[in-house]
């Protein structure tokens, strides 16, 4: 299913080479309206190893990615013109990320590939240098632009403008932006979850459901991956065979030959296993992608709680403040204050200082009024849109797991073609022997 | 196939081979159910029979069957044994009738086997499977190792009634059809005593042997390098056993995780718990594939293994006849006295070397013939049984494609599907 934007990708110009790479083509529910991908093309075209001085100065090896733009009246008018281009590194790639996800609390956001290997089978390399690793970790950053930019709300941010175009002083940028300030504590996140009162029924489901995909996929991962361990000394095993039928066929006249190339085989069958798991992580790698999704999910679950935790708390300032104001006005003490026993211990407060402290109260509950409001609106507006959002990420992790568990089949049925190629192959040679 | 036809110099081993081309062809006697549920023994068993009679007999038309089968615990007072049925159908005109049902124990086994080796020290007498299960701690009558063993003796019956020479030995028609084989047994002393006294008595002349004829010498070099390769074979076979064994341990606890996880899907939890399921199909396909290296493969090349033992046996009785034959005649070209005697003995000594080395020269032939034929059977039955199982995983996950289109209401490009 293809949605527009990439409709005018493929459906142009022959002549213009899509940039994006390969299997990294996949259609991402695109929404209506003027989201970024359908004004611009972007890719994630290589990755190339820097070297420089760290934040403490000490020299570092580090890996750069080049991001490729290009507007789509180019592409579309057959202009073959060279793509824009820049280069980022990963931890710009997590700074953007933190930005977005503080200013748009109501998305969930699309997760950056991990940092490190993580759920590794035990031939797989958990090196981040490793050259597998960059290339998955470079259609993972590939597929996050793409998501970002084809969402309704993100793609029209200017940050994320500037950084597919400019490459120099983008941090800067983002650091002006006070970001930093609005990003809410753990403390005060973990509070409100404790301590709210009502919340939005569908919210709690939804963080309930973010839970469970996390623990499915997580747990699928490492099931996986020790699946993977064990299938690859099944294939390595037969390598043995290869050797000893080699030797094998130098001493026997009439069945040398069958053996000897039946040997053969048996190495292809070995070899074959290392492609084929290399294959496999990109299945793992959808998957990992809904293991951190399910974490952005969260985050959006979590600011519901902040949001109307605020809201409860300004509204309980708020009527403790008025219940002040009356006691004050008709002298009726009901609430325990410091006021009212230094009242009881040193005798009534003057009329004037009374006066005084009422209006003081009068301008405090205003404002508070204003607070209430402000926060109501607040948290129905986060409410509201979170909700729609969290739709538009039902249908889209639904559609995307599916075509990944599609994907899963394929390879297997690719793994069993080859398999039954080798094993003909090798009956033909023992039929010979 | 020039080791099937029967060498006519086996000198004193010289037989009547019945040519009678009428002869009744007996149906293939079912393959024989012991119990054991597991659907493949039948038909390997079946595709053992059935190569046996393609293989062109000559004039050895085959008219001698066996099958072991019905392994039954026996207890007394002093021990617990199993007894095997042996049930022989013949048209051969040396036995009186055309059907025998005995009993027999291990130990029987092992007294044919001896007393064929005895008769004939450098014939390729079949090997029996081992007394003991070295690894583990195999209890003696645990069903797998009866389920073995029996398979073995089977093979090795079989095997015998095949030989041109041995199948006509005395020690073997009592073996078949004598109802008591006790009386039988006490007969002779036994082989391998007479073996032990042979081997001192050269230890004593030992000057080692003058020198091997190249052809044994050749022989010898193929039967360790032979014995060298097979038990190789057979260690990467087990070896993978154990890797699938732990493959499809794994693969049992991957597959419920999809299915767990339907739980919490909504649309999703279709396509989930149709992986789940796939899965686990896939998993019992390498149970199977598993099960039918165990039952075919394995035995043969354990089979072989235990061969490779018996040829180096054979090549040492070979060698100590010679040795025999020239430290007498050693004596004879020293000795002045009984010189006469000593002739005598030194014909008789020469005869017997001769006698032994064609035997064996004939059986060796044979006996390549058939291991080649055994082993071929054994590796094409396996690379078989892996494309078998390839394909029934294909199907499975074909099957799960098909679903899932059929599923989409929106439009899967060609292109997301290879």
């Amino acid at each position: 299913m293809a949605e527009d934007g990439r409709d005018e990708l493929l459906g142009t110009d022959g002549d213009s080479e899509p940039l994006v790479a390969g299997r990294s083509l996949r259609h991402k529910g695109v929404e209506q309206g003027c989201s970024l991908l359908r004004r611009m093309e972007i890719c994630v075209a290589e990755a190339e190893k820097r070297s420089g001085r760290n934040t403490v100065n000490m020299q570092e090896i580090f890996t750069v990615y080049l991001i490729e733009t290009r507007s789509m009246e180019a592409v579309s008018e057959g202009h073959n013109s060279a793509p824009d281009s820049l280069w980022r590194r990963y931890s710009e790639f997590e700074l953007l990320r933190s930005y977005l996800i503080v200013t748009y609390p109501h998305v969930v956001v699309a997760p950056l590939p991990e940092k490190r290997a993580e759920f590794v089978w035990h031939k797989l390399s958990a090196d981040n240098m490793d050259p597998d690793f960059v290339e998955r970790r470079r259609v993972g950053l590939e597929n996050f632009l793409v998501r970002v930019a084809s969402h309704s709300v993100l793609s029209n941010d200017k940050i994320l403008y500037h950084f597919l175009t400019e490459e120099h002083g983008w941090r800067e940028v983002v650091y002006e932006t006070g970001f930093q300030a609005k990003a809410e504590s753990r403390l005060r996140a973990l509070s409100a979850t404790f301590r709210v009162r009502n919340t939005d029924k569908r919210f709690m489901d939804m963080k309930h459901y973010s839970d469970e995909l996390q623990s499915h996929t997580s747990q699928l991962l490492r099931a996986r991956a020790r699946v993977a361990d064990r299938l690859y000394g099944v294939f390595k095993v037969h390598g043995n065979y290869g050797r000893v039928f080699s030797e094998w066929s130098a001493i026997e006249k009439e069945m040398g030959d069958g053996l000897q190339s039946a040997g053969h085989h048996m190495d292809a069958y070995a070899a074959s296993i290392d492609d084929i798991l290399e294959e496999e992580e990109h299945y793992a790698d959808q998957l990992k992608e809904y293991l951190s999704y399910a974490e952005a999910l969260r985050a959006v679950c979590r600011k519901h709680e902040l949001t109307q935790f605020e809201l409860e708390m300004a509204s309980q300032d708020l009527i403790s403040k008025k219940q002040q104001r009356e006691e004050l006005a008709t002298g009726i003490v009901r609430t325990f204050s410091f006021k009212g026993m230094t009242n009881k211990l040193f005798g009534q407060e003057a009329p004037e200082q009374r006066e005084a402290r009422l209006k003081l109260l009068e301008e405090l509950i205003a404002e508070g009024e204003d607070t209430v409001k402000e926060k109501t609106v607040e948290c129905q507006e986060h409410v509201e849109r979170a909700w729609v959002d969290m739709q538009r990420f039902e249908e889209q992790k639904d559609k995307d797991l599916r075509e990944a568990l599609i994907n899963y089949a394929v390879m297997q049925i690719s793994m069993c073609k080859k398999g039954i190629q080798v094993w003909s192959n090798a009956k033909e040679c023992f039929i010979k022997m | 196939m020039s080791g099937q036809t029967v060498p006519v110099d086996y000198s004193g081993h010289m037989l009547d081979l019945d040519e009678d081309e009428d002869l009744e062809v007996f149906s293939k006697k079912a393959p024989v159910a012991d119990g054991n549920p597991m659907p493949n023994s039948p038909s390997s068993m079946v595709n053992q029979f059935r190569l046996e009679e393609d293989e062109p007999q000559d004039v050895n038309a085959k008219d001698l069957f066996i099958t072991v089968d019905n392994p039954e615990s026996h207890i007394t007072a002093i021990e617990t044994f199993i007894m095997y049925r042996v049930l022989t159908k013949t048209t051969r005109s040396e036995f009186d009738s055309s059907e025998y049902e005995v009993h027999r124990r291990y130990q029987d086994f092992l007294w044919l086997r001896s007393r064929l080796e005895e008769t004939h020290p450098t014939l390729i007498v079949h090997p029996l499977p081992e007394k003991f299960v070295m690894k583990g701690m195999v209890e003696r009558f645990n069903d797998d190792f009866i389920h073995t063993r029996r398979k073995a003796l089977h093979r090795f019956l079989n095997k015998i009634s095949e030989h041109p020479i041995l199948s006509y030995n005395q020690h073997f028609k009592v073996f078949l059809t004598a109802e008591e084989l006790t009386s039988h047994r006490k007969q002779g002393p036994g082989f391998l005593s007479r073996m032990g006294e042979t081997v001192r008595a050269v230890a004593n002349t030992v000057r080692g042997l003058k020198s091997r004829p190249e052809e044994f010498a050749a022989m010898q070099e193929y039967v360790d390098d032979f014995s060298n390769k097979i038990c190789t074979v057979d260690k990467v076979t087990q070896r993978i056993i154990k890797e699938e064994r732990e493959y499809l341990d794994e693969l049992k606890q991957y597959g419920p995780m999809y299915g767990q996880w339907a739980e919490s899907e909504g649309n999703l939890a279709e396509p989930l718990k149709a992986v789940a399921s796939c899965v686990e199909r896939c998993g019992k396909e390498t149970e199977e594939h598993a099960h039918h290296l165990s039952e075919v493969l394995v035995p043969t090349l354990h089979e072989y293994i235990l061969c490779a033992e018996t040829l180096k046996a054979v090549m040492r009785r070979r060698d100590h006849i010679q040795a025999e034959f020239e430290a007498k005649n050693e004596a004879l070209a020293s000795r002045k006295s009984e010189q006469e005697a000593l002739q005598e003995e030194v014909d008789g000594l020469s005869d017997r070397m001769e006698g032994s080395n064609e035997a064996l020269k004939g059986d060796w032939f044979r006996w390549k013939a058939g291991m080649r034929t055994d082993l071929k059977s054994a590796f094409v039955s396996s690379a078989e049984k892996n494309v078998d199982y390839y394909e029934k995983c294909l199907a499975v996950w074909e099957s799960f494609l098909l679903s899932q289109r059929a599923e989409s209401s929106d439009q899967q490009d060609g292109e997301d599907v290879s």
